[in-house]
Parts: structure tokens; sequence; C-alpha cells
């Protein structure tokens, strides 16, 4: 079996970075991807903040990556790694197809959004619950609409769903939203929104699809609201799990690294949205991606 | 064999009286998931010749999309004489993708 430099688990922005960076640096490596490279950006119609675009959508920006990190060599997999095993400086990751050996290994999983944990939530997925408020909004023209959470991430959905949907229940468990005053404002303004707060989704009740929820205060009162579609925007949950042995996680599952990306154990590296950080941006998994390689490389190269 | 476009028109020929499985997918263009799904579409489809695999365009025929309850897309819908016997939603993998077509 052969032995590559570097295998980055994870195809997204910050692995594929790193392997940009890794393989300009001509070292052998392997991409391990669960799904299709391009990681959660694939999901955002227009970026418009990273540098060089004005506008590019995150499936040309996915395609783009991915071609320059094939035509620099990188080999790509996909197959899902499912656990990391060390022997002082080799390191073998295994899939469901098999396992692979490298010196260094660089961890970019990101992230997956977080659930209510309703006992039927799963099942309602694609047929009224979603996280992903400009994938599916147009499919709730003129509906009653409900999204769940207190950040950013869900006051821009409510405001993106307020031009599509008929009615949009704002619901959160506190009486102040940690997202942007300006967005608070925005919605307040807008009279198709409702805030619920102090309130928590407790129950999906289904026909076909999404009917409505049950909708508990704080205060342990419960009510029904109508709805066709829930967006759930309470976070994001990185996907970690299966490292826990080779770095350290924090209680959400942030992987602890140095600013250098590396972990607890020599010669692994974290990078992007499952390292604990302040910002999880697309330029800043990029920019991960990088340091990790350098890293990597370095780490190559003393031991 | 490609995965074949149908619309409103061809659907109930291509699919619900269909001899063999169907795996119909519901896309749309601005959908980057979607995107990312065709080839592998394509590529299991030249694999596997016991199933048909179909792309319908939710935008072209929104009154499929309604009445097959599609709110989220990529959904994949597994068809066996006439019939939906499972279904799959959001970007899955290769492996995924065979497993759910050889059910």
């Amino acid at each position: 079996m052969s032995m590559y430099d570097i295998i980055i688990i994870g195809g997204g922005p910050a692995g594929l970075t790193a392997a940009v960076y890794a393989r300009r640096a001509f070292k052998s490596v392997l991409v391990l991807e669960a799904k299709s490279c391009g990681g959660q950006i694939i999901n955002t119609p227009d970026i418009e903040n990273y540098p060089t675009w004005e506008h590019i959508s995150g499936f040309d920006f996915a395609t783009r990556l991915t071609e320059q990190a094939k035509i620099l060599g990188t080999e790509i997999k996909l197959e899902r790694a499912t656990d990391i095993k060390t022997d002082g400086e080799i390191k073998t990751v295994f899939t469901p197809h098999g396992s692979y050996t490298a010196r260094a290994v660089i961890i970019a999983t990101g992230s997956a959004p977080r659930k209510l944990g309703l006992p039927n939530e799963n099942e309602l997925i694609g047929r009224g619950v979603s996280y992903c408020a400009t994938c599916d909004g147009n499919f709730f023209r003129k509906k009653k609409v409900a999204v769940v959470g207190g950040g950013n991430t869900a006051l821009e959905d409510a405001l993106y769903l307020s031009d599509i949907a008929n009615t949009v229940y704002l619901i959160h468990r506190r009486d102040e939203f940690r997202g942007e005053t300006s967005t608070v404002q925005k919605l307040k303004e807008r009279e198709n929104v409702s805030f619920v707060l102090n309130s928590s989704v407790t129950a999906l009740n289904a026909e076909k699809g999404l009917k409505s929820i049950e909708v508990t205060s704080n205060s342990g009162a419960a009510s029904t609201i109508e709805v066709s579609g829930l967006f759930v925007a309470v976070g994001r949950i990185p996907e970690t799990r299966s490292f826990a042995a080779v770095a350290e996680l924090d209680d959400i599952g942030y992987a602890a690294s140095d600013e250098n990306c590396r972990t607890k154990t020599p010669g692994i590296f974290v990078a992007g949205d499952n390292r604990q950080k302040e910002v999880r941006q697309l330029v800043t998994a990029a920019a991960d991606g990088a340091v990790a390689a350098a890293g990597a490389i370095k780490y190559l190269s003393e031991n | 064999m490609a995965v074949k476009k149908v619309t409103s028109d061809t659907f109930e020929t291509e699919v619900l009286k269909s001899e063999k499985t169907v795996i119909a997918d519901f896309n749309a263009d601005w959908c980057g998931p979607c995107k990312m799904l065709a080839p592998v579409l394509e590529e299991v489809s030249d694999e596997l010749s016991e199933v048909k695999f179909v792309s319908i365009n939710v935008d072209d025929e929104e009154t499929l999309a309604e009445d097959n309850d599609i709110s989220s897309i990529p959904c994949l819908i597994v068809f066996k004489n006439g019939e939906e016997t499972n279904r799959s939603v959001g970007l899955i993998s290769k492996d995924e993708l065979i497993s759910l077509a050889k059910e």
C-alpha cells in the first residue's frame, strides 16, 4: 500500500485549498471527500465577499477550486473517513472501502446544520422541514412558514422568506436576538413577519407533509401554528466526532488548535469550519487550508 | 443509459408506467447541490442498466413538483410500478445513490 505525504479529509474550500498548497510544494496528496467536492458553499447562490470576484455562485467557486486542485495533481477519492489511527509518525485513515496511510493529515470536514432533535424531524426533511432558506424558500410561495433560531442566519432567512411566503413566524427561545439589530429592525417593518419569542418548537405535526408545529413558551404554555414550512437555523455542528481521539474537541465539537492549525497530535492539523475560531467565512476556510498545508509541509520536512 | 429529461407530458409513460424501477431526480438550474449530483446520476445510470434515471426541472414542471410534494431539492424519488417507494433529499454520494437504486 502506498503512503501519501498528506491526507486531507474533506473536499470543501479549506481542504481543497490545502491540497493546492501541498501540491505546489510537490507533496503527494489524497483528498477523501464523503459526498461531492465543494462543501456547504455549493448551497450559496451568490458569493459577493471573496476577493477577486464581485459575484460568483457557490457551485462555480467549488467547481473551479476542485479543477485547480485536480490540475495540480491532487488525488480525490469519494469516501467518508471514519477514523484516524496514529502509530508514531504513520497515520492511517479508515473509510468504508479500506484504509490509507500518510505522514500528515489535515481534517477539514466542515459542519452540518444542527437539528431540533424532534422525533419525526428526519422524515419531514424535504416535506416541509428545511435547513436552507435560500435553497428551499421558493417552494413556499404564498404559504405560511416559520423560522426557528435567533442568530444572523435565522434573521436573514426570515427576511428572505418574507419576500416569498405569505406569513413568516420567527420563533426564538429568548426575547432578544443574537443577530444584527439592523436586520431585526427590517423584520419589524415587514407586515407579514410575526415574532414568537421566549418559545421553542416542541412538536411537528404532519399529514402528508408538515402541517403545523407545536410551540411551547418558556412559561410552559403550548400552542399550535399552522405552517407548511419550517426553516431550522439553530446553528451548526462540526463534523469532528470521528476524530476525538486525535484532536481535542470542545463541548460543541469544534477542534482545538493553535494559530498554525496544529492539533494536540503531531502531524495532524484542522482547517475550516470545524476548527475553534471566531470567524467562519469562505475566505477564512481557504486561509486555514493554506496555513494547515504549510504546517504539514513543515512537519514533513522536520520529521 | 443516460438520464432522460421528463416533462408533465411524458411523466406517465416514462415514470408511472415504466416496467423498470425509476429514480426521478427533481432539480433546478439555480440549485448548486443539484448540479453537483447531476454527473453522479449520469455515472450511476451508465453502470446500472436495470434502473431508469429521469430528470425533472421543478421550475419548468411546477405541477409535477407540487403533485409529488417537492419542498427541497435535489430530491430523488424511487418509483416502482407507478408508486413511490422511497425518497432521498439533498446531495448524496455515489455509494448512497447505488444503494437507493438497488433497494
